[in-house]
């Protein structure tokens, strides 16, 4: 049975009218200081960090962004914190707080379809959170230029690009996620709750619970241990586990495009090194490569997650 | 489908997996026609109002709202049919008119036409000096109020009203039947829900009695009560003067005649005798003081008609409207 008409009609206004929401709204605010302040400091201690130990670098300037001094940890190690709990912030309570206001039945008696309703909610979340890491990237490359003095070379330019929108997709899971659970629960505490517990989860519980998993599963071998060696199967089962967080994945791409001399991503032979110059930069395109599945695997889930909600959204009942 | 008629529902049927919640119900609302679906909460009505705006599934039976069908044309019935939910929502942070533009830009009325029509709802709803208020500072009657001129803004040919007066005081109240009466003037037919029944008889032209996710009753409140309440019309007439009862009782029509006081009868008749009556006291050289006729009262039938069924679910379903 086909419907009549676009599913996305009235999709512009329903975004236009999230995006103001959350613009104007108070939580938006407090999340941005909270992000503009910690990259500040972070940054700070990068810049103390970079002055102190000059060195030949040709990427200097992507050393802004991981390079840390103690006690803070670098810009990017906060950014995947804060990320997730910007996106959570702004997601969890989208559609139940449609219910819990008496909103929903009103709109939906509209002529738009429920498609709209969730593509413009996501949309306008994946903007407000795409201008605000705009911004922040922005105040980076600024800050960076008046502090180290050296302006970026145009690959530095084109690594630091791809890896702000790698960082936009990475709050694109997490918004899809606090969407996903904000149409699951009716109540936007407990939809907050159970999505930053998942993310708590996956984000610091589930490394070390892959670690573990993996030694069960593929116990160790004394031999390699006796070397201090990680027993191959056991590492890559426990590197397969670990890339189920999209966390991971976001850590792994950054380590590829912010550091040019990454040549791959888990464990490699010392026979697969042979011929290779250690610490010669890849080009830029090397570098996604490496990353690419990584990065797929975020989008993936993210789309993912989006279908799954929508599923649910679509068969729900509208009334309260 | 005739011209006249807007909705119509064939055996409509909506199931939640083992519960029936709207079993085969049929019926049909005019054009112009005000048109109450009465009964207990959990009777089916709200069901029954999502399904007619393609909300919800349908489980079987067909419905027409202006020749479309909901669960294929939605927009096209959406397009056409305001909707007012029990306990409607507005966005507490905007205001009034902001709220009505987000509406507007969603039904896709062009900016010109958007503020003229807003401007105009919200003065024939009384609002206008409150347009630019949040909807947080809202109390319920105004809420309810905004939430017809959405659907005056909207220019719908249908209105479907949940529930409108639940919870809203007496002069609320009797400003919303008001407004609600004023669609009728304008053509636009009036699909309300209620389980207050005094209230809603004084709009309705026709009303469905729900019971259990059937319809119990239906027809206008007169039809009813003369189906259920026996029939006849019952006159209250306070005056004097000597030998009143005697006379008023040859009047054709009265069947009976009671002293239910000093001075005060009651008439029991076929039809409305009031006329009748005023003459005889006026040919008497009396005093009237007071002459009435007794609507048919919708709780009465209500009351009645369940009382006369012998289930005791339907029992159950009274108390709870009461």
């Amino acid at each position: 049975m086909r419907r009549e008409g676009s599913a996305f009609q009235g999709l512009g206004v329903v975004t236009l009218k999230e995006l103001s929401d959350h613009l104007t709204s108070t939580r938006m605010r407090v999340l941005e200081w909270l992000v503009v302040l910690i990259a500040l400091a972070a940054l700070y201690g990068a810049v103390q960090q970079i002055k102190d130990t000059t060195a030949e670098d040709p990427f200097l300037f992507l050393r802004l962004f991981t390079t840390s001094r103690d006690p803070l940890p670098s810009f990017v190690s906060f950014l995947s914190f804060l990320v997730p709990l910007m996106a959570i912030g702004l997601g969890f309570d989208s559609v139940n707080g449609e219910h819990n206001r008496r909103t929903l039945s009103r709109i939906l008696a509209q002529p738009i379809y429920r498609d709209a309703l969730l593509f413009g909610k996501f949309l306008a979340g994946l903007t407000t959170l795409s201008i605000s890491l705009i911004t922040l990237w922005l105040l980076v490359i600024g800050i960076g230029l008046l502090l180290i003095g050296i302006p970026p070379g145009a690959e530095e330019i084109a690594r630091s690009f791809v890896f702000l929108l790698v960082t936009i997709v990475y709050a694109g899971v997490w918004l899809a996620l606090a969407l996903l659970f904000s149409i699951l629960f009716r109540s936007a505490a407990t939809a907050a709750l159970v999505t930053l517990g998942i993310w708590l989860l996956i984000t610091f519980i589930w490394p070390v619970l892959a670690g573990a998993v993996a030694q069960i599963v593929v116990p160790p071998d004394p031999r390699y241990a006796a070397l201090g060696l990680q027993t191959p199967g056991t590492a890559e089962l426990e590197q397969i586990l670990s890339r189920f967080s999209p966390s991971t994945l976001f850590a792994e791409v950054v380590v590829a495009l912010l550091d040019p001399t990454t040549r791959a991503l888990g464990p490699i032979y010392l026979s697969q090194l042979q011929g290779a110059v250690l610490g010669a930069p890849l080009p830029l395109g090397e570098s996604v490569l490496i990353a690419w599945p990584q990065m797929v695997g975020m989008i993936a889930t993210a789309i993912m997650l989006f279908v799954i909600g929508y599923v649910v959204f679509q068969r729900q009942e509208v009334r309260a | 489908m005739s011209e006249d008629t807007v909705i119509e529902a064939k055996g409509l049927t909506k199931t939640y997996g083992q519960t029936t919640a709207v079993d085969h119900i049929t019926f049909s609302v005019g054009r112009g026609e005000i048109f109450g679906l009465l009964g207990p909460n959990g009777a089916g009505k709200t069901t029954t109002i999502l399904m007619l705006l393609g909300l919800t599934d349908i489980s079987g039976g067909e419905i027409s709202v202006l020749g479309f069908s909901p669960a294929r044309q939605p927009l096209s019935v959406k397009r056409r049919v305001g909707y007012l939910p029990d306990t409607v929502g507005f966005y507490d942070q905007l205001s009034a008119a902001d709220n009505l533009r987000y509406t507007a830009r969603l039904i896709g009325f062009g900016w010109n036409e958007r503020e003229s029509r807003i401007a105009d709802a919200l003065n024939r709803v009384g609002l206008s000096d409150s347009a630019d208020k949040r909807v947080g500072t809202f109390s319920r009657g105004m809420r309810q109020r905004l939430g017809l001129a959405e659907i005056l803004m909207k220019g719908a040919q249908i209105a479907i009203l949940d529930e409108p007066t639940s919870g809203l005081d007496p002069h609320a109240t009797a400003e919303l039947l008001g407004i609600i009466r004023s669609f009728k003037s304008e053509g636009v037919s009036v699909l309300l829900s209620s389980h207050l029944l005094e209230r809603v008889q004084s709009v309705c032209d026709r009303v469905a009695l729900f019971s259990a996710g059937r319809i119990a009753l239906m027809g206008s409140v007169a039809e009813l009560g003369r189906q259920i309440l026996g029939g006849g019309f019952v006159v209250d007439i306070e005056a004097d003067g000597a030998g009143l009862a005697e006379r008023l009782a040859l009047i054709p029509g009265v069947s009976g005649v009671e002293k239910t006081g000093v001075g005060k009868l009651r008439l029991q008749a076929d039809r409305d005798v009031r006329p009748e009556a005023a003459a005889e006291v006026v040919a008497m050289q009396g005093r009237l003081k007071f002459l009435g006729v007794q609507e048919p009262s919708l709780e009465a039938i209500y009351t009645r008609y369940f009382e006369s069924q012998s289930g005791e679910g339907l029992k159950e379903g009274v108390r709870h409207a009461a």
